[in-house]
């Protein structure tokens, strides 16, 4: 594929599947649709613009997000005892950059995100921007950003990816 | 729990609440019982000095923002005087909290939502309407007309606020005594001596009693337990990284925490009289971070060659100001306890800008707090499970009491300071003797 081929189908997808992923734990699947240098990034205030000087509840690298993944295999990830499942209930994304000559697309997607731990069950709503870019021959994530309607609230852990 | 199904066996029994701390151990209802819970309020968090926030937050006259102590709604505002007051948030009137915003700027007066009576910003009276009407009235010589009410016992300290609601307890210096030189460290840490809070507050629900918290920030048995999935994770990471590369600064921040025991035996703990503590007497897990291009030169120029030095090899862990504030010097940041009930409590995490130092020092600390202290944190995740454990589990029959046995010596009772191992439990001890005296201090 070649940024002059992506159409908005090809993004709309690519935001399902990229919630699929998450909701099957194919974590490493994941991890894989972000560029080498791609971010996510979950802001600690509404409009935040500065990822580096203002604290975040996330924003993480590769590596980062590796530690993340690879914690959840360790049988010691006490805090996934029981394993926390999670859900994606997204409305229809909306593409709000397309532009092939910068090989830059954007899409805008509301949600619904609930994770189930045992007994317990906590929801969190908000809006994901997907970032993405052609590389490799293939869409991928430079920048994955979850606002939450509420992310300056008291919240309770929240254990896997939004 | 509600008081009218369970028998009180506390209140108005200070015999039965200091059954509940021996030197070495205590009795599992201080984290589980609700009546006791309540009774912190009334007495152990009236009569101890809790942090509140700091002068920063309230740069401008008619800045504020809101806190509960003990349950009590407070405003703490910058007065027109240029001195920071702490308010009853409650109106004269008919006791409307006056301000419902966490945070803002009232201008010259508070002006209460239901009746529109107006207070000056040091929590006199300024109106009401229809001031005629109370002319031939008592009014006049009541409470009411004094306004809101402002706490007595009010300390700023290097900028951080403290109150103690009561009339009861001690003097501020000689509560906190030598502890203080923690908060000296983390405000000479900036080259103009002074800390500016920024970054924002990230605010994480526990499902657990406060104690378990405060207790865990000095634990040096559990890092290398809890952490393992991820700081050892991240070791492990990082292992197979290449000789050569580049030390990720999220890297240096994680792997500390999965040091060995000895490691954190070295470390050192020491403790103060009424509850304050701090581990890294001699080094910690902020040690061997990275230099921040331009500081040390930063600070040379403002202390000089030998006080520089001084201030930046001083390295704690933790320190506890016993009972609400923990702090971290070496990477300028600090947690708030907000206990809520018995078996539930608000951690709130805030961050400082060191004035006149490189701006990394602020990006170094925003990601230390995020990695650590957020709800998403893969570190507070597994800490947390821990202290719903400890809830939970203490609901177990047949053995009342919590091991604190871990290094005891009948010498450190009634000591002013005691310097430990770091593995040593003396900082729970010691914070458990300051409860039961700050408890039963007006029982």
């Amino acid at each position: 594929m070649t940024p002059e081929q992506v159409t908005r189908e090809h993004l709309v997808e690519f935001v399902y599947h990229e919630a699929r992923l998450l909701n099957r734990k194919h974590h490493d699947a994941w991890n894989a649709l972000f560029t080498d240098d791609g971010y996510y990034w979950v802001p600690l205030v509404p409009d935040q613009d500065d990822p580096v000087n203002h604290t975040s509840h996330l924003y993480e690298d590769k590596l980062l997000r590796e530690i993340r993944v690879e914690r959840l295999k360790s049988p010691r990830a006490f805090s996934q005892m029981p394993p926390v499942r999670s859900h994606h209930l997204l409305q229809a994304p909306h593409v709000e950059t397309f532009d092939a000559a910068a090989n830059r697309f954007v899409t805008r997607t509301e949600f619904h995100y609930t994770e189930s731990h045992g007994d317990e069950i906590n929801m969190f709503v908000g809006t994901v921007f997907h970032h993405l870019t052609v590389r490799d021959g293939a869409l991928q994530m430079t920048l994955k950003r979850v606002d939450l309607i509420n992310p300056d609230a008291a919240l309770p852990a929240v254990q896997l990816f939004i | 729990m509600s008081a009218t199904l369970s028998p009180s066996r506390y209140r108005n029994n200070p015999d039965a609440v200091r059954a509940l701390v021996e030197p070495d151990r205590v009795h599992r209802d201080l984290y589980i019982s609700q009546e006791l819970f309540e009774l912190e309020q009334d007495h152990f968090f009236s009569n101890t000095w809790n942090y509140v926030g700091h002068d920063s937050q309230v740069p401008n006259p008619g800045d504020y923002f809101t806190y509960d102590i003990a349950g009590r709604p407070l405003v703490v505002v910058r007065d027109q005087d240029g001195t920071v007051k702490v308010l009853m948030n409650r109106c004269a009137h008919k006791g409307a909290r006056v301000v419902s915003a966490p945070s803002g700027n009232t201008g010259r007066f508070f002006r209460c939502p239901y009746h529109a009576w107006t207070f000056r910003t040091d929590g006199s009276l300024l109106n009401t309407p229809l001031r005629e009407e109370y002319a031939n009235t008592a009014f006049a010589s009541s409470g009411n007309a004094r306004g809101m009410v402002p706490v007595r016992h009010v300390e700023n300290y290097r900028g951080f606020l403290f109150v103690r609601l009561s009339d009861a307890g001690e003097g501020f210096r000689e509560y906190f005594g030598d502890s203080l030189s923690s908060i000296d460290n983390m405000a000479d840490r900036s080259p103009e001596g002074k800390l500016e809070i920024a970054g924002g507050c990230l605010r994480f629900m526990h499902d657990c009693n406060w104690k378990m918290y405060v207790e865990n920030l000095n634990d040096a048995m559990h890092p290398m337990v809890v952490h393992e999935s991820s700081a050892g994770t991240a070791r492990r990471l990082w292992m197979d990284q290449p000789k050569d590369a580049v030390k990720p600064m999220a890297v240096e921040q994680f792997v500390p925490f999965v040091s060995e025991y000895k490691f954190f035996q070295d470390m050192g703990v020491r403790v103060y009289d009424n509850g304050h503590s701090f581990s890294g007497v001699n080094f910690s897990i902020h040690s061997a971070y990275s230099p921040v291009p331009g500081y040390d030169d930063a600070m040379r120029a403002a202390y000089g060659e030998e006080r520089a030095r001084s201030i930046l090899s001083t390295v704690r862990h933790n320190t506890v100001y016993y009972p609400n504030l923990t702090i971290k010097g070496a990477i300028q940041s600090i947690r708030v306890a907000r206990p809520i009930a018995a078996n539930k409590t608000l951690i709130e995490s805030w961050t400082f800008r060191l004035k006149g130092a490189p701006p990394q020092l602020l990006a170094r600390t925003c990601m230390y707090t995020r990695l650590i202290n957020s709800p998403f944190s893969v570190v507070g995740h597994d800490d947390l499970y821990a202290y719903r454990a400890i809830q939970r589990g203490l609901q177990a029959d047949g053995n009342d009491w919590v091991s604190l046995h871990r290094d005891y010596d009948p010498g450190e009772v009634g000591q002013k300071e005691v310097t430990a191992v770091g593995t040593s439990e003396i900082s729970m001890r010691n914070q458990y003797r300051a409860w039961l005296k700050y408890m039963t201090l007006t029982m």
